[in-house]
C-alpha cells in the first residue's frame, strides 16, 4: 500500500460499529490522506475516517470497511489569528486542546462537545453535534467558515476561507458538516471565534415538568439574553432540573432577571455536573422540535421510559439508555415517540443503537437529492458506505 | 424553440403572467449591476410554487435555461437574464404566509421584501436580523440566493444563519422542502448562497430575533483612517462584539455630505460608526469601554434616540449612491480581508489610486474586514473606465493575497466568475460543481453564473441502478 504512510493491521478494537477493518492508516498530512484515498480507490477499498473514536458507533454500521483512516496524527493548530477571531486547525486536533490554546488569548470556539475528552474537530464536524450554547451561537455549521476536504478519489478541495464574511462559491463546509464521513475526509477546518465572556452564571432549579414549557418560552424571549437553557430528567417519571446559562458583561444582574423568570433556583458560577454531557450512548435518540412542541416532547419522552437531557431553548434533547433495552422495545419506543414528535413539527433520529431493526431517521424530504449528492462525491460508495440516512 | 415554449407557458399561466413585448422585456435586462445587460427571451410572473415548478419542468422539456429574479437589486449580475431563456420573476409571490412568534419564525413567499418581515413583527418586539442596505426593496428569495449580509452581520451572521427551511423548485422541476430540522446532508446550507444555480426558493421559513433591550449608536470622528483602524482593533481586543462597526474615509464622507447633508464632523479623515446592542447592563459596560478606546477621536457623538441613530446611519447608508455627486461614474467593489490586514490593504489601495490617477472612496464594514471601495471615474474621459476596471480588479487581487475573499456579500454572479480561479484551485471549483451536477445535471438553472467554466456533468460512473443489493437483502434501510 501507499509508501510513506504508516499502516498497521487492524485489531478488534478498531471495529466500526462491529465491522472490523483490515488496516488502519495513520496519515500525517493532507497529501498523505489523498495518497491513501487514491490507493484505496485503485483497489476498491472502503474507508471510514475516525478522529477520537468517541462517536464511531453512531450511525448505522458500514456496509464494508477495509481501511480505518485514523486522523490522530493531523493534530496541529495551524493558525490562530487572534486579532481576526479566527482559527485554522487540522481535523485531528482535540476540542479540549483547541479550547486550551484559544483560551490563552482569551478566546473560544463556542461549540460545546458532549464528551469531556478525546473528541476531535473532525468528528465534531462530521456528526454535527450541537451543545447547550447552540441557542446563542448556532451549531458547527454556523461557526465553520472554511474547510479542506479530501474526496474519495484523492482530490484535495477547499471552500470558504479564513474570513467570516465570504460568499464566493458553494459552501462545502455546510455539506460536509453532519455528513458522517460519507462524502470524503474532513482534513482542515477554519472557525470564527468569540471572546471568552467576562463572566458566566448558571441558574439551576428543580421543576415540575408541566412548568417547563412556559418558563422556556419566557427565557427564550428574555432580553436578558441567556446563552443556553438545559434540562436534565434522569428519572422519566420524576422532576426536571432546569439550568440556564447567562454569559458576558453584567452576568450577575442578568442572572437575577432570569431567575425571576424561572421563579426560583440557585445562581452559581459553575455548571451542574451533567451540563451538556452525554452519560451513556449505547442507545442515543435525538429529538428536535419547535418551541411550541416542548410539552408534547417532554410527555412523549417520558413515555419511552428513557432518561432525557438537552436544550429546551434551542429545541434539541437527547434520550439515553442507562439500562438494557431490547431491540423490539426500542423500536416500539422510537416509533411511538416519532409519531408524537412529528405531530408537533419535530423530528426523531436514532443516533446510536446496537440494533438493525430500528428506523433510525424517519422521513427525510430531501433524500433523493441527498442520494444524488452522494453519487457525485462518492460514485464507488467507498466512503463510510451505509452509515447515514437512507443507507447513504 | 422559444416560440413553442412561449405557447406552452401561455397555456400554463394567466395571460398577464407571460411577457414577450420587447419594450416590457427590456425592463428586466439587468439587475443592480447595470453594465451587464441581456434582454430575456421571455419573462414569466408565476403566482404559486406549483406554477414555478411547471415553468421549470417546461424549461427541462425544451432544454431551455432559466434565471430567477426577485427585486433585481443584486450587485453581481446574478439575475442577468438569458436571451435564449426564461426569466422567472417572483414579484407576484409576496405574501407573508405565517407569523409564528411562539416559535420565533415566519413563513414567507420569495417576493416578500426583507424589511416587510421586520415591519410585520416590530411592534411585538421582534425583527429579522439580516439587513442588506437594499432591505426596503430586496426580496427574501434574492437574499437566500445571495446569502445576504448587511451592516449587522458582524454579530448576528448572514441569511444562512437565519433561514430555518426553504421550499424549493429543483432544477428539474420538483418541489422539495429543505429543513434544518431534517436529518441528512445540510442541503439547505448548500442551497443558501448558491446564487440561483441549485434551484428556486418558493417559500422561506426565517427565524425571527428578539429585539435587544438596549441599542447604543456611536459616531467617532478621527483625523486619519489609521487612527480609526486602531480603534477597531482595540474594540476587538477588548472582547467586545458590537452589532456593527462601520468606517468611512474622507472622500466618502464628502460624497455623503453632498448628497444627504449628514453633518458628520468637519475635517474628519475617517468616521467610525459603532453600534452596541444587547441587555442594558451589558451595553452600558461596553459603552464605557468604547469611550475609553475612542479617546483619540476628536469628536464622539452618541445617539440619544431612534431619530439621532437614524441621522448617524444616514450618511453611511447613502454612501454608494452619494458618490454619484462627486463622480460621473463609479464601480462598487466588494472584497474581504482579515480585519488585521485592513491598514496595509488600505495603504495599498491608496498607492493603486495614485498610480492610475483614479480616486477611490472607501466605505467598509470594518468589523469583519469587508471593504466596499468605490472606484470613481469620468466615463466621458477616454480610457478612464478601463483604468477604473484595472484598479477595481487589483483591489480584488489584494484581497486574495491577504487571505481574504473576492466577495463578502454581493455574490459572484457574472461579474466575478473570472476571478474565481484566482481564489480557488481547479480542484476546488470542480468539487463545488459536483454539487451543481447533483442538483442540476442539465445545467439549466442560472447557467454562466458563479463558475468561470461550466462543467459537463455526464452520467455518474459506477452508480448502481435499481434496488441496492443490501436493501434487497434487508441489511440496509430504504425510505
Amino acid at each position: 500500500m501507499t509508501t510513506g504512510v504508516t499502516i498497521r493491521e487492524a485489531g478488534a478494537d478498531d471495529a466500526v460499529d462491529g465491522v472490523r477493518p483490515r488496516w488502519v492508516a495513520l496519515p500525517e498530512t493532507v497529501e498523505e490522506i489523498a495518497a491513501v484515498l487514491r490507493d484505496c480507490a485503485e483497489r476498491d477499498l472502503a474507508v471510514v475516517p475516525v478522529g477520537g473514536g468517541t462517536k464511531l458507533h453512531w450511525g448505522t454500521p458500514p456496509e464494508r470497511c477495509d481501511v480505518l483512516l485514523d486522523m490522530c496524527c493531523l493534530n496541529e493548530i495551524l493558525e490562530h489569528a487572534a486579532g481576526d477571531l479566527v482559527v485554522r486547525t487540522q481535523a485531528g486536533v482535540t476540542m479540549d486542546a483547541l479550547a486550551a490554546a484559544l483560551a490563552e488569548k482569551g478566546q473560544e470556539l463556542a461549540l460545546d462537545v458532549p464528551f469531556t475528552e478525546g473528541t476531535t474537530v473532525g468528528g465534531t464536524l462530521a456528526t454535527a453535534t450541537a451543545g447547550p450554547r447552540a441557542f446563542r451561537y448556532g451549531t458547527a455549521r454556523d461557526l465553520l467558515i472554511g474547510i479542506t476536504v479530501v474526496l474519495p478519489d484523492g482530490t484535495i478541495a477547499r471552500s470558504g476561507g479564513k474570513v467570516v464574511k465570504n460568499v464566493a462559491g458553494y459552501d462545502l463546509g455546510k455539506l460536509f458538516t453532519g455528513s458522517y464521513g460519507t462524502l470524503g475526509v474532513i482534513s482542515e477546518a477554519t472557525f470564527r471565534l468569540h471572546p471568552l465572556p467576562a463572566a458566566r452564571r448558571w441558574i439551576t432549579a428543580e421543576l415540575d415538568p408541566a412548568e417547563v414549557p412556559s418558563i422556556a418560552a419566557a427565557l427564550a424571549a428574555s432580553q436578558a439574553e441567556p446563552s443556553a437553557g438545559e434540562v436534565d430528567r434522569p428519572d422519566p417519571r420524576g422532576p426536571v432540573t432546569l439550568s440556564v446559562l447567562v454569559e458576558g458583561a453584567a452576568a450577575e444582574a442578568r442572572a437575577e432577571t432570569l431567575r425571576a423568570l424561572v421563579g426560583e433556583g440557585d445562581v452559581a458560577d459553575a455548571p451542574p455536573s451533567w451540563w451538556g454531557l452525554i452519560s451513556g450512548d449505547e442507545v442515543l435518540v435525538e429529538v428536535r422540535f419547535p418551541a411550541t412542541g416542548t410539552a408534547a416532547v417532554l410527555d412523549a419522552a417520558a413515555g419511552t421510559g428513557l432518561p432525557l437531557r438537552g436544550s429546551v431553548l434551542s429545541g434539541r434533547v437527547l434520550l439515553e439508555s442507562w439500562g438494557a433495552i431490547g431491540e423490539r422495545e426500542l423500536a416500539e419506543a422510537v416509533s411511538g415517540l416519532r409519531a408524537q414528535v412529528e405531530a408537533v413539527g419535530g423530528r426523531v433520529s436514532v443516533l446510536a443503537a446496537p440494533y438493525a431493526g430500528v428506523d433510525r431517521w424517519g422521513q427525510v424530504s430531501g433524500l433523493p437529492l441527498m442520494r444524488r449528492v452522494k453519487e457525485r462525491f462518492d460514485p464507488g460508495r467507498r466512503m463510510s458506505p451505509g452509515r447515514f440516512v437512507g443507507g447513504i | 424553440m422559444l416560440d413553442t415554449l412561449v405557447a406552452a407557458l401561455r397555456s400554463l399561466l394567466p395571460h398577464d403572467s407571460v411577457i414577450t413585448d420587447p419594450v416590457r422585456l427590456r425592463t428586466y435586462e439587468c439587475d443592480g449591476l447595470t453594465y451587464h445587460r441581456a434582454t430575456p427571451g421571455v419573462v414569466v410572473l408565476p403566482g404559486t410554487a406549483e406554477q414555478v415548478a411547471r415553468v421549470v419542468r417546461l424549461c427541462n422539456d425544451f432544454g431551455v435555461p432559466f434565471v430567477a429574479r426577485g427585486s433585481g437589486t443584486g450587485l453581481s449580475g446574478g439575475a442577468l437574464p438569458r436571451e435564449d431563456g426564461v426569466l422567472i420573476v417572483t414579484s407576484k409571490m409576496r405574501a407573508i404566509l405565517e407569523i409564528d412568534l411562539a416559535n420565533r419564525r415566519a413563513v414567507v413567499e420569495p417576493g416578500v421584501t426583507n424589511l416587510a418581515i421586520t415591519e410585520a413583527v416590530r411592534d411585538r418586539g421582534y425583527y429579522y436580523a439580516p439587513d442588506p442596505s437594499s432591505q426596503q426593496v430586496c426580496s427574501i428569495g434574492g437574499n437566500v440566493a445571495e446569502n445576504s449580509g448587511g451592516a449587522h452581520c458582524l454579530k448576528y451572521g448572514f441569511t444562512v444563519n437565519h433561514v430555518e427551511a426553504c421550499e424549493i423548485v429543483t432544477p428539474d422541476g420538483d418541489l422539495v422542502t429543505l429543513d434544518r430540522m431534517d436529518p441528512g446532508y445540510d442541503l439547505l446550507g448548500a442551497f443558501v448562497g448558491s446564487e440561483g444555480t441549485l434551484g428556486i426558493a418558493t417559500k422561506v421559513t426565517v427565524r425571527l430575533s428578539r429585539a435587544p433591550e438596549a441599542v447604543t449608536t456611536v459616531l467617532a470622528a478621527f483625523e486619519s483612517i489609521e487612527q480609526g483602524g486602531q480603534a477597531v482593533s482595540a474594540i476587538v481586543s477588548a472582547g467586545i462584539v458590537p452589532a456593527a462597526i462601520e468606517m468611512m474615509d474622507a472622500l466618502s464622507i464628502e460624497a455623503a455630505e453632498a448628497a444627504v447633508a449628514c453633518r458628520y464632523p468637519e475635517g474628519a479623515g475617517a468616521v467610525l460608526i459603532v453600534e452596541l446592542d444587547g441587555p442594558e447592563a451589558e451595553v452600558e459596560r461596553q459603552f464605557a469601554q468604547l469611550e475609553e478606546i475612542c479617546s483619540g477621536a476628536f469628536e464622539l457623538r452618541v445617539a440619544a434616540g431612534p431619530a439621532e441613530r437614524a441621522a448617524i446611519w444616514k450618511g453611511r447608508k447613502s454612501a454608494f449612491a452619494a458618490v454619484g455627486r462627486i463622480s460621473p461614474a463609479y464601480i462598487v467593489q466588494d472584497g474581504v480581508v482579515p480585519r488585521t490586514s485592513l491598514p496595509s490593504v488600505l495603504a495599498a489601495i491608496d498607492r493603486l489610486s495614485a498610480e492610475h490617477g483614479i480616486r477611490v472612496a472607501n466605505v467598509f464594514h470594518a468589523g469583519d474586514g469587508n471593504l466596499h471601495p468605490l472606484v470613481l471615474f469620468d466615463d466621458a474621459e477616454p480610457g478612464a473606465g478601463e483604468r477604473a476596471e484595472v484598479v477595481s480588479g487589483a483591489i480584488l487581487d489584494l484581497c486574495i493575497e491577504h487571505g481574504g475573499s473576492i466577495t463578502g456579500e454581493h455574490g459572484v454572479g457574472v461579474d466575478k466568475s473570472r476571478y474565481m480561479p484566482r481564489m480557488f484551485s481547479e480542484a476546488d471549483l470542480d468539487t463545488m460543481q459536483l454539487v451543481r451536477c447533483a442538483f442540476d445535471p442539465q445545467g439549466l438553472s442560472n447557467p454562466g453564473k458563479v463558475f468561470p467554466t461550466p462543467r459537463l456533468c455526464g452520467e455518474v460512473p459506477g452508480v448502481r441502478k435499481g434496488v441496492h443489493p443490501l436493501v434487497e437483502s434487508g441489511r440496509a434501510e430504504q425510505f
